[in-house]
């Protein structure tokens, strides 16, 4: 409980925790309430912190939320050093160490991938690693104390108000940035494989199809093809997105919900103190599977991209 | 809970991230990976060649004892052979020289006891003149007795 001033409900805390530091542009003429609750108005479009959710909602698409941003690049460019370091000094030669360990993840990766993908892409084993990895270090943040790193940046800037959320997949910016990267991805490799014409017939000629003597049918089949294969197509991103939204929202709304315990007496926060372990642990294996799920799932739609379906058309 | 840039702020930072997997890092080490895969593959083959090898010297070692152990026999056979020839040669040249010497002794002796002869006959001769001259207190001529004492002197 460290964040709160002690006197802060309940709804205000899990509230509070539930925001994201938001850099974005208010309008000209915004009512912005102030801390000491006098009113100002803005005399031009401002970009800057929002301080309350309220703001940040104001903020609309403009507006970047900084912690997740911030912690998705620190740990890809944790990520990204590590292993550029081990491949710079690897040998063939009995590996120790960071390098071993590196390369456990990386046989792995690969042994997955060439169980799901069986065409030659240059682009579909880095991208499986680089998403395992930074999924997984991403969630992996969720096993920090919901409030130790939130009250080291309060801290440090000096504000005990500031929004801090340290676990980037529980905002669901990033899992759907993510997921619609590889939606992209899919759609670029299936025209690539396929051609722009394939892709349109297997929109549209599939899973219904007349025969040539009754062509005619078609022109109903085509439409409900269409719409069928679409919701299909999109559900894809928005369902691969949202299931890691989702449990690793889940997860982090638990542990506030544990950590609220804390602050009732000493006899439930020690309960709590046990319960906040035993979801941790728990959570190792939910951080890991939710990675590993979102890896294998864009490997499939990757291969899906590939696939060419050998049915006269 | 908002969508806002931060979506696509997330989704350059993954293109970036995967990229630079793609260069950098993925291809390197799976390199090295495989590379390790054929240096075992190949230590085990080598291993196992050695292994064949070892074996065959082996039998090879042995083959080369026992001919050198045929060899040594043989080589012990002949030098005894040429052993007891030596020796056999030996007596057999000694024997020859012995002969040889016996003889030469034989022959000397021999001529030593012709000399001998003839020196006592040439000794008989004048010695029987002189008796002669003793008994018969004269001279005789010698040269009208020679003839005779010759002949006395071949009959001894």
């Amino acid at each position: 409980m460290a964040s709160s001033e002690g006197t802060v409900s309940a709804t205000d805390y899990i509230q509070h925790h539930l925001q994201n530091m938001t850099y974005g542009k208010l309008p000209a003429g915004y009512h912005r309430h102030q801390a000491d609750g006098t009113m100002s108005v803005l005399e031009q479009d401002t970009w800057t912190l929002a301080h309350s959710s309220a703001e940040a909602k104001d903020m609309g698409f403009m507006a970047l939320h900084l912690d997740s941003l911030g912690w998705g690049l620190f740990l890809a460019l944790l990520l990204g050093f590590t292993f550029r370091r081990v491949a710079k000094t690897a040998s063939s030669d009995t590996p120790r160490g960071l390098q071993s360990f590196v390369e456990l993840i990386f046989d792995f990766i690969n042994s997955t991938v060439s169980d799901i993908f069986h065409h030659k892409n240059r682009f579909v084993a880095p991208m499986a690693l680089t998403i395992f990895t930074w999924v997984f270090m991403m969630n992996l943040m969720d096993l920090f104390p919901v409030d130790w790193l939130p009250f080291v940046a309060q801290k440090i800037s000096g504000d005990s108000h500031l929004f801090f959320k340290v676990v980037p997949t529980t905002d669901p910016n990033v899992t759907l940035g993510m997921s619609i990267t590889v939606f992209l991805l899919m759609i670029g490799f299936s025209i690539k494989e396929k051609g722009a014409w394939g892709f349109i017939k297997e929109l549209t000629c599939h899973p219904f199809f007349a025969p040539p003597k009754l062509w005619y049918l078609n022109i109903i089949l085509v439409p409900i093809n269409f719409l069928l294969e679409t919701v299909a197509l999109i559900a894809k991103p928005i369902s691969l997105g949202l299931r890691l939204f989702g449990n690793m929202y889940a997860g982090e709304m638990i542990f506030i919900l544990i950590a609220l315990l804390f602050s009732v007496g000493l006899v439930l926060g020690l309960v709590g103190g046990l319960l906040q372990w035993a979801w941790a642990v728990f959570h190792i294996l939910v951080i890991t599977l939710q990675a590993f799920i979102f890896m294998v799932l864009t490997t499939v739609y990757m291969a899906m991209a590939h696939d060419i379906h050998d049915e006269e058309h | 809970m908002n969508i806002n840039l931060t979506l696509i702020g997330q989704s350059l930072t993954f293109i970036v991230f995967v990229l630079f997997c793609m260069k950098y890092v993925w291809p390197a080490l799976i390199g090295i990976m495989v590379q390790r895969e054929q240096r075992i593959a190949d230590g085990l083959e080598a291993a196992d060649r050695a292994d064949k090898d070892l074996e065959l010297a082996k039998k090879e070692a042995k083959k080369k004892l026992h001919k050198a152990k045929e060899q040594a026999a043989t080589i012990i056979d002949q030098a005894n052979k040429r052993g007891s020839q030596i020796v056999e040669e030996a007596k057999e040249q000694a024997r020859a020289e012995a002969d040889r010497i016996k003889t030469a002794a034989q022959a000397e002796v021999a001529r030593e006891v012709s000399q001998a002869r003839e020196e006592l006959r040439g000794k008989v001769a004048a010695l029987a003149l002189a008796g002669a001259e003793k008994v018969l207190e004269s001279s005789i001529d010698a040269s009208s007795h020679n003839a005779m004492l010759d002949k006395l002197a071949a009959e001894l």
